[in-house]
């Protein structure tokens, strides 16, 4: 470029500097640092694991020729079909369980409780202060053979052999995320309760309503983008959680990210195991675009 | 205070108070008997307990003592959904989840209507409201005096046996507002249903109701139709509340048959008939009060009033239809307003002069 500047060029170095001097632009600036750190730390594996999916594992190095064959694999093979569908049910079980239980939760500290409200949304967060493994392992000593669970209906002369299908299979997977996963859903739910006017409840008791007929026609419509803010919340890490199906899950309660974790460990096998991990993604936002999409008219409603 | 029902009478407040914990909103034992098919308005500074007693009218609080009955039955402990009474909130509380048409219909679920009759039914609540064919707006697309419309027909459709309004015009502007009052004062005519308005605006009251009860710090201070409220408040405080008034200190100095006779300052000694002096005036100190238009100018020599006196003029503010004297009377310490109509011809005196004050016995109120 020569130092008279060309037509058409001006003008838009122009709008550049100008735009440099901008809101917009110094808002960029502020954000750069958690940018950049996004970039690194986020989108460069991604994009690593995305490139490796395409390729082949040869003992220790790559053959780095683009293939679909591990996607192949990945969604014939039945083993994974079935990890994928249960780690899915898994997660919609636990998604489910855990904003049911939550809902009376968040619904008695906004409705019932009168004084220091965020006392108590934080007393209920305290368990979760502790390492999650811990909590985990509390579990495994709850619902162990010998464990407190056992023990006292033993004792309690309820059951003579301990209950064992409460640990390690898919069940003891469902209580330990459903409960890992509780403040998390507690609060979208709280915050959407709290914000409901409370003379549209009046509104609704003036114009007829018994209680019951209030919650369903006023309150649980209005809390419904707490509720599906928190199945979202819930559902997307569930699904591909790891350390909890390893922990307390056995042989039954596997799921998809043990199998994936294997390929790039043991089995040695990360193309295959980068293809199984895209594909759970991919799987996850299609159900998680059509949860919003489909609870859009909710949303949209409220929109003021 | 009897508890047999009065005919006519369609709400029953007896001995009614209300203690939110330490803080009592309604005090003394409030009693008022609403008529059937009246508009009734509450009139009260904010924070008087307006709300609070139309909100145990409508079965939303129960009282602390005392007993609400509605066509004589007695109504304590009967939720707000068993009552045969329906609220226009102060903010309206349209469900922002529904449409017009589901907002309207909300409560006539309960009646196992068929479709066509529900439909219907809006319909016609809609037209009463001047929203025809609005039935399928989202209602937070709604401005706010739509929203006040939508609010009156979902519970007018309900056809209850009282409405209840809770300052239900104060969040439109000032135009909306005065339209909306005409039509409101129509509407119930129409229909026939006893209103029961909530208000801080005493010109409000005044143009829409048929009786209010004046409201102060959790008592009824009066309870009279608008005219006598204006004309011949029993206290000060009603007096200034309602309207402007001239005050004088006046001292009591006999009774005869025509009426007390008073020693008034700045008007003189004067008879004031008995139906202006109201029962809880006693004693000899008390307050005598004028309202600026019931004194007039004397502008030339053969105009003439029952008593007059020279004033001097101390201000004179124009109001393109009237004029406004701040006028200093002789042995009367306060400033004396009286206000004129500018009919054609009619002088605008400037201040700095004096002029001729003409009044009649019929003027004079005593005051407690
Ligand atoms: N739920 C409540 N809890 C505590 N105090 C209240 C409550 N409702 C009203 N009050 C008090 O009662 C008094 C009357 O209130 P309200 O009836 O709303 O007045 P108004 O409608 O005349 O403005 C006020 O002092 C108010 O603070
Ligand atoms: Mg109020």
């Amino acid at each position: 470029m020569s130092a008279v500047p060309a037509e058409g060029k001006p003008l838009l170095g122009g709008r550049f500097r100008f735009w440099l001097k901008s809101e917009e632009a110094s808002g960029f600036k502020l954000l750069s640092p958690a940018f950049l750190y996004a970039l690194v730390m986020l989108a460069a594996p991604l994009a690593m694991v995305v490139v490796i999916s395409f390729w082949t594992q040869e003992l220790i190095d790559f053959d780095r020729s683009f293939t679909l064959k591990n996607y192949e694999e990945a969604w014939t093979d039945p083993i994974y079909r079935v990890l994928m569908l249960r780690s899915l049910a898994i997660s919609g079980i636990v998604t489910v369980t855990t904003v049911i239980l939550a809902f009376p939760i968040a619904y008695f500290v906004s409705f019932h409780v009168k004084h220091h409200k965020p006392l108590w949304i934080l007393l209920i967060t305290i368990p979760f202060w502790t390492s999650y493994l811990l909590r985990v392992f509390l579990w495994k000593v709850i619902l162990g053979y010998n464990g407190v669970l056992n023990s006292g209906l033993i004792e309690l002369g309820l059951i003579e052999e301990p209950l064992t299908f409460i640990l390690y299979n898919a069940t003891t997977v469902v209580i330990t995320l459903a409960h890992a996963w509780a403040p998390f859903a507690i609060l979208p739910i709280f915050v959407s309760l709290e914000k409901i006017d409370r003379s549209l409840l009046e509104a609704a008791e003036d114009l007829g309503d018994g209680p019951i007929q209030r919650f369903f026609r006023v309150t649980l419509p209005l809390a419904m983008p707490g509720v599906i803010a928190a199945s979202l919340i819930v559902f997307i890490p569930t699904v591909g959680d790891y350390v909890t199906p390893r922990l307390v899950g056995g042989n039954s309660g596997l799921m998809i990210a043990n199998i994936i974790q294997l390929q790039f460990g043991q089995a040695s096998n990360a193309p295959l195991g980068a293809a199984l991990a895209l594909s759970a993604m991919v799987i996850v936002a299609a159900i998680s675009v059509l949860i919003v999409w489909s609870s859009r008219r909710f949303t949209k409603r409220q929109a003021r | 205070m009897s508890s047999t029902p009065s005919a006519g009478t369609i709400i029953d407040i007896e001995r009614v108070e209300k203690r939110f914990g330490q803080v009592a909103a309604l005090k003394k034992g409030i009693d008022a008997r609403i008529r059937e098919g009246e508009f009734f308005s509450l009139l009260g500074p904010s924070g008087c307990g307006k709300t609070t007693l139309l909100r145990m009218i409508a079965g939303l609080d129960d009282p602390t003592v005392g007993e609400i009955r509605i066509d004589g039955k007695p109504m304590n402990g009967v939720p707000a959904n068993h009552r045969p009474t329906n609220m226009v909130f102060q903010s309206y509380a349209i469900f922002p989840h529904l449409n017009v048409f589901e907002n309207v219909s909300y409560g006539l679920r309960k009646q196992r209507l068929v479709k066509a009759e529900v439909e219907r039914r809006v319909a016609e609540a809609l037209a009463m409201v001047s929203l025809s064919g609005y039935e399928k707006r989202a209602s937070h697309a709604m401005s706010g005096g739509q929203r006040q419309r939508i609010a009156l027909a979902r519970a007018l459709v309900l056809r209850p046996r009282v409405l209840l309004l809770d300052e239900p015009l104060s969040a439109l502007d000032k135009q909306l507002r005065e339209q909306m009052q005409i039509e409101l004062r129509h509407l119930q005519r129409e229909v026939g249903i006893t209103f029961v308005l909530v208000t801080h605006d005493q010109s409000e009251a005044l143009t829409m109701s048929d009786r209010i009860a004046v409201m102060f710090e959790g008592n009824i201070a009066q309870l009279d139709s608008p005219e006598m409220l204006y004309r011949r408040p029993i206290s000060k405080r009603v007096a200034s509340f309602i309207g402007v008034m001239n005050f004088f200190p006046a001292s009591v100095t006999g009774e005869s048959a025509k009426g007390v006779e008073a020693e008034i300052a700045g008007l003189g000694p004067m008879t004031v008939p008995k139906q202006q002096v109201p029962k809880d005036v006693t004693g000899r100190e008390v307050t005598a009060g004028v309202r600026p238009e019931m004194m007039t100018l004397l502008f030339d020599e053969t105009e003439t009033a029952e008593r007059e006196v020279m004033a001097e003029i101390d201000d004179v503010v124009y109001y393109g239809d009237m004029s406004y004297y701040s006028l200093r009377l002789p042995g009367c310490e306060e400033l004396t307003t009286v206000s004129m109509r500018n009919t054609a011809g009619r002088p605008i005196l400037k201040e700095g002069g004096s002029v001729r004050v003409g009044w009649g016995q019929e003027s004079v109120v005593l005051l407690s």
